[in-house]
This record gives structure tokens, sequence and C-alpha cells, in this order.
């Protein structure tokens, strides 16, 4: 008697939508960046969920890949937060707009 | 079922106060919380060596870089989410719907729980996947990872 | 009644801890007394002196602590109160947690039942020790933040930045043991290192592994902080580093955080390299010597000389952490991270290749 697959998917999609609320609507960069691992951990989920229900093991591979990938792109985002802070000295987002026209 | 609907609404709510809360350090330890239910769904989805690499790698180490960057910015309370009421309410109307749509594809699928062999989510069983079928995509996987330290730490570096 | 074998088994072990962190208080305030050719803490009394004698073990075992729990638990000006009663929390909890995967005997035969001496049976048992340690880093680093003043916070950055570092070499020394014994699951580590070497000695892992067991013996050290790597708590440089403005109760939290991840590194050692709870040439039903001479025992014999047999272990590594800790000097904080990065990295992966040559090219390298 175990919890049906369609109530993960329900949570992973509402996880998802929050992670999305966050990165449209929050100005900190590094929240931003917060948000956006929300999503994946979002989609992380829905994988093993969906890998449970098939029975196959290549839905953990990709978690397992997803999370490699998450974690490089988490380092060198916040690289890129670093170098940017060092000549701009803000995190707000709205304030690097040199490429606005 | 109770531990799921625990867990759930957890998280939920952890992830709530990731978006919502003032303080980032506040956010990334909401975050933490929300990876740690999250690893404790996975092993409710017998995917147990996921969730523990869950919880050394999420939680335990981009977690803690999330932290160090924090600290070392000395990033401040913010001033309220962004935007004038218009803004907002577009926003949470956008994902309000992205949301119903995700779960109306989700409610369509239905399945039911099968048995599953014994060994499914252990070691074993990922790493004979990992290594033979998807062995390719491993090894570019640590070429990538190569690149992004490389690149981390050129990036990060105080011009001389 | 299954479930009450499970809590009690969850009990005994989380007993374990307290007991453990407590006591080695007493031996490494009476240990670091005798290796330094002094007395020790020896004078503690009842109600200001009442017995005309002085109650040498009651001082730490008792005396301390309540003195640490009495005191008023101060706050700084400006900092964080959640902060500042969430990151004791973060740096102990985990710790406790980890004891619940260290298998303290084999089985216990009692009233028709075999209950198995862990509390809980994790086929993933040393991912779960991975995963625990690296939980550890937030007490560290919240405490440091929480404070808010500067001093605490470089203990802290420095502290955190220490543990991520030696967690690399840390989990590189758990990968050459995993491949030596071909699972993560530890009562299964320790019930095959009962086997014996042709036929004689038995198969402990530093027979195979030494070099790992150096490896997690130094990274296990540097995680929790301890000399010679103990500059974010450096005791006569930053006074105590990131828990300095901690007082009272929250500051024996961390005292005790310090001295339950010295058990844990030595049960680490124990049950991967030392044989856990094996005593050699015993089995279940009593010894077999390599001769062929053999003396039956009583099943619950045989358990009881295991659970000491591990004790007994347990307490030598930690008396040979604490007789280190008064004996090197402090290492500096980059030649800390020298060797945390440009040297035990290289060495535990070198490790790995030829661990993992081995065990392919001779058969007999690994435990299964």
């Amino acid at each position: 008697m175990g919890v049906p697959v369609g109530h993960y998917l329900a949570l992973s999609a509402v996880l998802f939508s929050i992670g999305a609320l966050g990165v449209l609507l929050r100005r900190n960069l590094i929240v931003v960046f917060m948000a956006i691992e929300l999503m994946l951990n979002a989609v992380n989920l829905t994988f093993v969920a969906l890998a449970r229900q098939q029975q196959s093991m290549d839905g953990q591979v990709i978690v397992f890949f997803v999370m490699t990938v998450a974690a490089a792109e988490a380092a060198v985002g916040l690289a890129i937060i670093l170098a940017n802070f060092a000549q701009r000295r803000t995190l707000d987002a709205d304030e690097i707009d040199d490429l606005r026209g | 079922m109770i531990a799921f609907w625990l867990l759930a609404i957890l998280s939920v709510v952890s992830a709530l106060v990731v978006i919502l809360h003032r303080s980032p350090v506040y956010c990334a330890l909401a975050l933490v919380n929300t990876l740690f239910l999250i690893a404790a769904m996975f092993v409710m989805l017998d995917a147990h060596l996921v969730a523990f690499l869950q919880v050394i790698v999420y939680a335990g180490a981009i977690m803690v870089l999330f932290l160090f960057v924090i600290m070392l910015l000395s990033a401040g309370d913010e001033v309220r989410l962004e935007g004038r009421g218009g803004l907002r309410l577009a926003a949470t109307l956008t994902v309000a719907a992205l949301a119903f749509e995700l779960g109306a594809l989700v409610v369509a699928k239905r399945g039911e729980n099968v048995a599953l062999p014994a060994s499914f989510g252990s070691t074993e069983a990922l790493a004979e996947r990992l290594f033979t079928r998807h062995v390719l995509p491993f090894e570019i996987t640590s070429l990538l990872l190569m690149v992004a330290v490389v690149g981390a730490v050129v990036l990060a570096r105080r011009k001389a | 009644m299954d479930l009450l074998i499970i809590f009690t088994k969850c009990l005994v072990a989380l007993l374990l801890v307290l007991q453990v962190g407590i006591l080695l208080l007493w031996v490494e305030r009476k240990g670091s007394a005798l290796i330094q050719d002094r007395v020790g803490a020896n004078r503690a009394n009842l109600f200001g002196g009442i017995l005309p004698f002085n109650l040498g073990i009651v001082n730490t075992l008792m005396a301390d602590p309540l003195k640490l729990f009495t005191k008023e638990d101060i706050v700084p000006e400006g900092a964080d109160h959640f902060l500042h009663w969430l990151a004791p929390f973060l740096a102990l909890f985990p710790l406790f947690l980890t004891f619940a995967v260290i298998p303290f005997g084999d089985v216990l035969e009692v009233g028709g039942r075999t209950i198995n001496l862990q509390a809980v049976d994790l086929n993933v048992g040393i991912l779960f020790v991975l995963a625990l340690v690296s939980m550890g880093v937030y007490g560290v680093v919240l405490g440091g933040w929480a404070s808010n003043s500067r001093y605490a916070l470089l203990g802290g950055i420095r502290g955190s930045a220490q543990m991520i570092s030696y967690e690399i070499a840390m989990g590189l020394a758990l990968v050459a043991v995993v491949l030596t014994f071909g699972t993560l699951d530890l009562q299964q580590i320790v019930r095959a290192q009962g086997q014996l070497m042709w036929g004689v000695i038995p198969a402990w892992g530093v027979f195979y592994q030494p070099l790992a067991l150096v490896i997690l013996f130094i990274a296990g050290m540097a995680e929790s902080k301890r000399a010679p790597f103990d500059l974010p708590e450096a005791e006569s440089e930053l006074i105590a580093g990131f828990f300095t403005e901690y007082s009272g109760s929250k500051q024996s939290v961390f005292m005790l955080a310090d001295f339950v991840e010295v058990a844990i590194v030595a049960a680490l050692v124990t049950t991967l390299f030392f044989g856990g709870w094996q005593v050699p040439w015993l089995q279940r039903d009593g010894f077999h010597f390599p001769g062929g001479l053999s003396l039956a025992l009583p099943s619950l014999l045989v358990t009881l000389l295991q659970v000491l047999s591990f004790l007994l272990k347990l307490f030598l590594f930690c008396w040979l952490q604490i007789l280190i800790r008064w004996s090197l000097p402090r290492l500096r904080y980059d030649q800390l991270m020298n060797l945390g990065w440009k040297r035990l990295l290289p060495i535990a992966l070198v490790n790995v290749a030829i661990s993992a040559v081995l065990a392919l090219a001779l058969q007999g390298w690994t435990v299964r």
C-alpha cells in the first residue's frame, strides 16, 4: 500500500513552481541561485519517482548526473557572482543592467 | 502514507521560506532543510544511494559553498520582494498556472506500485548502470567537473 | 516486541556515545596531565568541603558539566538568536546519529531471538557516516556567523574550510576500504574480517589497507579540529575560535561534540581496520585456534567478549588521539591546507588506484 507515484510528481510540480516564483520575485542574486537549485531538486524528485514506477535504474543515473552538473554549475555560478561583486559591490540583480538598451 | 504527507508539507513550507525570507542565511538553511527532506523522500522511493549522495553532495558540500559565499560577501538582509504589486501578481498567477498544468499532466498519468527487485536503488545496481550503459556521459561529466573547477578558480581570482 | 528491541538498541548506542564522551573528558584531563608530568584536576568536593578528601574522578565527571550547565547563557549583542541556538545543535546531532550504524557486537542470542548488535543495519553504512560528517560543518560555520564577532567568524570560516578539505581525503580512504571489502555495510565488513589469512592471521583491514588507515586517521583528526590541526579553535591564539561567544550549556555542547568526534574516528578506525568487535580466532561457538585447538564457549560469553573487545579497541584509539594531541605542535593554517590538498589527496588517490589494480590482479587481495 505505497504512495501513488502521482503524489510525488505533484509535490515535485509544486516545488518547481515555488522555485520558479523565487527566480522571478527575488533580487538578491544568491537567493535566485538557490531557487534554481530548488527547481533542480524538484526535477530530481520527479526522476526518482518515475524510476521507481518504471523499475528502471536509468532514472537514478540521470539524477546522479543532474547532481554532478548542479555542483559544477553552483561552483561556476558563485564564482561569477563573486567576480561581479568584486567589481560592482552589489548583489542586486536589478543593478546589473549594462546590456539594457 | 503519513510519512509522505509529513515530508511533503514540511518541504513545501521549507521551500516557501527559501523564496520568502529576508535574510539569505536563513534562505540557505531552509534550502538545506528542503534538500534533507527530499533525500528522505528518495529513501521512501527505494533510491538509497541517491538519497545519501544528495545529502553528501548537495546538502553537505554545495550548500556549504553557498553559505561561504553569503558570509564572505556579507549579503545582508534585502528589501522585501521586488516589483510593484502588478509584477508580483503577474508572477504569482503565471507560476500558479504552471503548477496547475504540471499537476494536470501528473494526474492524467496513473501507475501502480509493483514489487521491485530487492537490489533496486542499491549501490551495485546504480554502478552497474553507470559503468556499462552510461559510461560515456560519466566520462564527459568528469571532464565537465574539471572544466568547472578551472573556470571557477579563474573567475574568482583577484586580478593581480 | 521488535520495536522494543530496536528502541533498546538505539538507546544503547546513544548511551554509549554519551558515556564515551564524558569519560573522554576525564581521560583527556588526566591523560594530558600524565603526559605533561603534572597531577591534573583533582579538587572536587561536596558542598564546599564536607569530605576530608578530594574526589578525583568526580571532578570532571560531575562537577565540570554541572558548572557548565549552570552558567549564564550569553548571546552577544546583535547576534542572531535563532542561529546562535541552532549552531550547537547542528554540531552535535549528526555526530550522535553516526553511532547508529557502528556495530558493537555480533549477535545476541536471547529468548530464541538473534539480535544483531547494531542500532540500524543500513546497507550503505559508510555513506551514512560520510553524510553525517559533512553535516557537521554547518555547526562550525553557523557558530562563527551567529556570534556577530569577526574573530569568531574568522575561526568559523577557517574551521569549515579545513573540514571540507579533509572530507575528501577521508572519503577516498573509505573508497579504498570499500574496494577491499566489496560492501558498504559496516556489519558485513566486520564479519568479513573474521576470516583468516593463510589460515593463521585474522583478515583485519589494517593488513590490506595500511595506507588508508593512516589517511583516515589523519583526516579524521583534522575533521574534528583536534591538535595538531586545531588552529580554528586554537586555545592559545583565538581563545576558542568559532565558539568564543558561547557560554554555559551551548559551550558544553560544542566541547562534547569535540569528544564525540574523537570517539567516532576511533570507532571508524576499529570497525574498518581492526576488526571492530572481532576477537582473533573467536567464532560464534567458541575459539578456533589455528593449530587445530578449539574451545567451546556459550554464546552469551562470546557476545560479551566481542563487545568488550570493541570497547577496548575504541578506548585504545581514543587514547592514541589524546596522546597525539598533547605531543605534537600545532600546524599553521597554510601548512594544514597544504597537507590536506597537496599531500593527503594525491596519496589517497594513488592508494585507490593501487588497491584497484591489486584487487583485479590478485584475486586474494579482497576480503569478501
